[in-house]
């Protein structure tokens, strides 16, 4: 399938697009854990409040490779799902953003992904 | 006893006439076991005959009478006026289209875009004519010169194959409305059928097409062709793997640009 795929015009949106789904996987799968745990078990006091403390977070997210490694799974895919639904959904309300707005929402969440590396990694 | 009678409001348009479509309204008799279909019968012979629209077998199978009913694109055949009544059915034709005359638009551009997904099996032959520098294996055939297929290969690509071409889903689809050289739901599920069947060696030659911006890429997985499809296809799932594979062989192009050419 790949061959006619090469010659014919080339445009970056199965990347995109792939990113987006990473993003909605990792969305759907940590987000309903992170909520739950940040936004009900905690402020109701099931969890004691110490679970959320910067010195055990940070142990986890920054010290260890390990923790690096989810961080930046979390964080990463969902920039690029959040913006290319941000993005098509323009389009779906009928903005139609042109490539310069296109490079600014996909510019930005690559400058954040740079960030991420240079600042988790 | 008075009659029941039920009100159907239409969308007229005679390009020799009129500037711009306008609503007619008719009052007909309720029957509760008439179609819209049959209830359009009875307007054009018995109270306009000049009323236009397509329709032949009556029974979901042809995919002529597509319209947009209440404001969903449906088949006149089997849109009910029990459904509706005692309220007023309001009857326009397939968004997305140019209108002909009232009820009928025109399909040039779907069939072109049909076309364009080359929606036939092209075998072993066929393809390294069409690529000489590609090697193709023949799928094996049996004693009488056919193909034999399994359950389980058929049942890859039946549901794609049940399309009527009635064309709701370019009416129920919004990036039909924001985009018209969007090729469609209905062409690239058709693309996609022959694609995965075990028969055809033609995915490389509808690629092309599929594969570009105007194929699946400006699909923003809205869904509702799905929805309205009256025959089950599920256009936005074709629509979905082939971004899937599209994806794999835009990633794949690069460890190997030159795969299968010389």
């Amino acid at each position: 399938m790949s061959m006619t795929q090469a010659k014919s015009a080339r445009h970056i949106e199965p990347l995109l697009w792939s990113l987006f789904g990473a993003g909605g996987m990792a969305i759907a799968f940590l987000m309903p854990a992170v909520i739950l745990i940040v936004g009900l078990l905690v402020p109701m006091g099931i969890l004691p409040a110490e679970v959320l403390s910067y010195e055990r977070l940070s142990a986890f997210f920054l010290e260890s490779w390990f923790g690096r490694l989810c961080a930046f799974v979390i964080i990463v895919p969902a920039l690029w799902g959040s913006i290319h639904r941000v993005y098509h959904g323009m389009h779906d309300l009928q903005i139609h953003a042109g490539t310069g707005i296109k490079v600014f929402c996909y510019g930005s969440v690559l400058v954040l992904t740079i960030a991420t590396v240079a600042l988790v990694l | 006893m008075t009659e029941q009678t039920i009100k159907l409001e239409i969308l007229r348009y005679n390009p020799e006439a009129d500037n711009e479509p306008s609503f007619g309204t008719f009052e007909i008799p309720y029957n509760e076991a008439w179609s819209l279909l049959d209830a359009l019968e009875y307007i054009k012979d018995e109270l306009d005959s000049s009323l236009t629209y397509r329709w032949s077998c009556r029974m979901a199978v042809c995919g002529s009478c597509g319209m947009v009913v209440n404001g969903r694109p449906q088949l006149g055949c089997e849109t009910f006026l029990r459904d509706h009544y005692p309220n007023t059915i309001k009857v326009e034709p397939l968004a997305n289209f140019p209108i002909e005359k009232d009820l009928i638009v025109d399909a040039t551009g779907f069939i072109e875009k049909l076309e364009s997904v080359k929606p036939y099996i092209i075998d072993a032959v066929d393809a390294m004519k069409a690529n000489p520098a590609k090697k193709v294996k023949e799928t094996p055939k049996n004693e009488i010169g056919t193909y034999n297929q399994k359950p389980a290969e058929l049942g890859l690509f039946k549901q794609f194959s049940m399309c009527i071409n009635c064309m709701l889903c370019y009416s129920a689809c919004p990036q039909m409305g924001l985009n018209p050289m969007f090729t469609g739901p209905a062409a690239l599920a058709l693309g996609h059928r022959y694609n995965l069947d075990s028969r055809d060696h033609g995915s490389d030659e509808r690629t092309e097409v599929i594969q570009d911006k105007n194929g699946v890429w400006s699909c923003t997985f809205v869904g509702y062709c799905s929805e309205v499809c009256p025959k089950n296809v599920d256009p936005a799932a074709a629509i979905n793997q082939n971004k899937a594979q599209g994806a794999q062989d835009w990633a794949l192009s690069f460890l190997m640009p030159r795969k299968g050419e010389k």
